[in-house]
């Protein structure tokens, strides 16, 4: 287990080594300063799970310190160290930010305390940080859904690749779903216990792209007022996934081929050199061997990250995934908006089955949730639909027979509430045949 | 260096049950433990406005007197203890060094009020001398309450240890980290 790390910062050079042997008795890393100025250089040593800072020294006090570390690192963790008479600036230090003060000489077990109780609010503060960062994660990811075969074989290649440590770039249109490949690939690998940070290389403006990947220390360009840590050092433990891969600029690609075979990098504006065990999943929309072939992509950065390719399947290649993502999305929306889920009449399931979705899942989801909203009573009409799909749905244009067989099936049996006897009379085939075909397709029947 | 250790009781002091101490150290560290009597001035670590004596000044005195055969000293004093910044300590140690001090003056039960108790002062005895040692071997403290390497702020805490070293404590002094193998 990692030992904590503390700095004693105290004139006294008597205090400094008296608590310093205290601290590594109880099993800390110890590093002291003999004032602020002292101190503020050996932060870049690397951070500090505790700060003990005595209120009065020479050219830099603790109040000043105080000061200072706040505008670097808000989140640090101080007790100041007082003579009984300084208790008013010990309030004062209070009111900045630290954690509590304990006045000299100070009685063993209450510094013991004030230290364990610091260090479990530090804790409990991380923690905090994390769990509430796993909650937005899992309450905004999806289940990826789709029983075609196309699907079957993705998720086949996510088992397979999720439980080693091979970057994966995930290929596929526009609205296919890639992230909820990446966040099923990171769900199944033994990195899941820590975070999976995600950047869309394609939304964010070059020049900050950067800082946002490495970080920055204070100062490093105007308006950078604080320390900020980077993408990469937060996917520390866990998984990096690099959103439109395609997109990266030339010059970053040099600096993140570097990091990805190093591990090592150095915020903007920095020296201290920052270690990220983290694991790379890429996606793009773009054709990266031929971004290759025209010089706009590095063929080394190309064979670093390509070591494993997934595919996805565009939604006019598995429409028989369909009526399972319509019935999860109406699902979704009227959770959401607090209705009863509403049922696609056979025609709105014909069209949605009939249109070519350049917008994939995406725009199916745009689409349910629209007719959600505008829809009147419990079932979903052709009308409720946007007017591209209405008018764009091209009647069996380039479809297979089987196809529009299964799409068909599954309208039906959505209509008559899955009751396969029912089902089986509109069809006008009997029930044997009608399992026959639903098991055939893989129609979820319930 | 040989694995003896050197029980040395300052000045006058020099209890009854200083056998004793020697014998239930000598069990809990697996070592040769000898006692001895060691004059020194400790009006040179007194601070008369805190009525206390210097741990470290004292400490250092202790590895100046160190036997060229003894492998670790232990000064036992009944004078009160204190290092700069705190109130008092029960003892200290140089942590992976070969000397330590203790005091019984807070160890003793009449301190607190209660009547006197030699056997309790015994036992809190063999405990700090037992928990110094400790860090002298390279230990920390432990999480374990019951671990003699706890550690102890309040003389009930040095009650509620037993003066033997845990498993674990045990396992590091066996195989001290820096002796470790890492096995992949």
């Amino acid at each position: 287990m990692k030992k904590p790390r503390i700095m004693i910062v105290d004139d006294e050079q008597s205090v400094r080594s008296s608590l310093r042997e205290w601290f590594l008795e109880d099993g800390f890393e110890v590093e002291t300063a003999e004032d602020g100025l002292d101190a503020l250089k050996k932060l870049d040593t690397g951070p500090f799970d505790l700060m003990i800072v005595d209120l009065k020294m020479p050219r830099m006090d603790g109040i000043t310190l105080l000061r200072r570390l706040r505008e670097v690192d808000p989140g640090g963790t101080v007790i100041i160290l007082t003579a009984f008479a300084a208790v008013d600036t010990a309030v004062e230090a209070l009111k900045l930010g630290a954690f509590d003060y304990v006045t000299k000489p100070v009685d063993p077990d209450e510094l013991s305390h004030t230290v364990r109780r610091a260090l479990e609010q530090k804790r409990l503060t991380e923690e905090n940080v994390r769990l509430r960062e796993k909650v937005s994660e899992l309450s905004s990811s999806s289940p990826i859904i789709g029983g075609s075969p196309a699907m079957g074989h993705v998720m086949d290649l996510v088992c397979t690749v999720a439980e080693t440590e091979a970057s994966v770039v995930i290929r596929g249109e526009s609205g296919t779903g890639k992230e909820l490949i990446a966040r099923a690939i990171h769900a199944g690998s033994p990195r899941r216990f820590f975070p999976i940070v995600a950047v869309n290389c394609g939304a964010i403006p070059e020049t900050l792209l950067e800082s946002e990947l490495f970080g920055h220390e204070k100062g490093a360009y105007t308006g950078a007022h604080y320390r900020r840590k980077g993408k990469i050092e937060l996917a520390n433990g866990g998984t990096l996934f690099l959103d439109e891969i395609g997109e990266i600029p030339a010059k970053m690609q040099v600096d993140l081929l570097r990091v990805l075979e190093s591990h090592r990098f150095t915020r903007l504006g920095g020296t201290q050199e920052i270690v990220s065990d983290f694991r790379l999943v890429c996606a793009t929309n773009r054709n990266l061997e031929a971004l290759v072939q025209e010089e706009s992509f590095r063929e080394d950065l190309y064979y670093r990250i390509n070591v494993f390719s997934i595919d996805l399947p565009p939604l006019r290649e598995r429409l028989e995934d369909i009526p399972l993502l319509t019935e999860h999305f109406v699902d979704k929306y009227a959770r959401s908006m607090g209705k009863p889920p509403k049922q696609m009449t056979v025609e709105a399931g014909e069209l949605l089955q009939s249109y070519d979705w350049p917008g994939n899942v995406r725009e199916l989801e745009n689409a349910i949730e629209r007719a959600m909203v505008v829809g009147q009573g419990n079932r979903i009409r052709p009308e409720d639909l946007p007017l591209r799909v209405e008018q764009d749905a091209v009647r069996p244009r380039n479809r297979s027979l089987d196809a529009l067989e299964s799409g068909h099936i599954s309208c039906v049996l959505r209509e008559e509430s899955g009751n396969v006897s029912q089902a089986a009379r509109v069809l006008g085939i009997d029930r044997g045949t009608l399992y026959n075909k639903i098991k055939k397709y893989g129609i979820k029947s319930g | 260096m040989t694995d003896e250790i050197l029980l040395a009781f300052l000045n006058d002091f020099r209890p009854s049950w200083s056998e004793d101490l020697r014998r239930r150290v000598g069990a809990a560290t697996d070592r040769f433990v000898r006692v001895d009597s060691l004059r020194v001035d400790l009006q040179r670590f007194h601070a008369p406005e805190r009525e206390q004596y210097h741990a470290t000044l004292l400490l250092a005195e202790m590895l100046r007197h160190r036997p060229a055969g003894a492998g670790h000293i232990v000064g036992i004093t009944e004078v009160d203890l204190f290092i700069p910044v705190l109130t008092f300590v029960f003892g200290q140690a140089q942590l992976g060094g070969p000397g330590a001090v203790v005091s019984v003056m807070r160890l003793h039960a009449d301190y607190y009020g209660l009547p006197a108790n030699e056997s309790l002062l015994l036992d809190r005895a063999v405990k700090e001398v037992v928990h110094e040692l400790g860090h002298g071997f390279g230990l920390v403290h432990c999480p374990d309450y019951s671990c003699v390497m706890s550690s102890s702020t309040y003389v009930e805490d040095v009650d509620l240890k037993a003066e033997r070293y845990c498993p674990d404590c045990l396992d590091l002094l066996a195989n001290p980290p820096e002796s470790r193998v890492n096995v992949v």
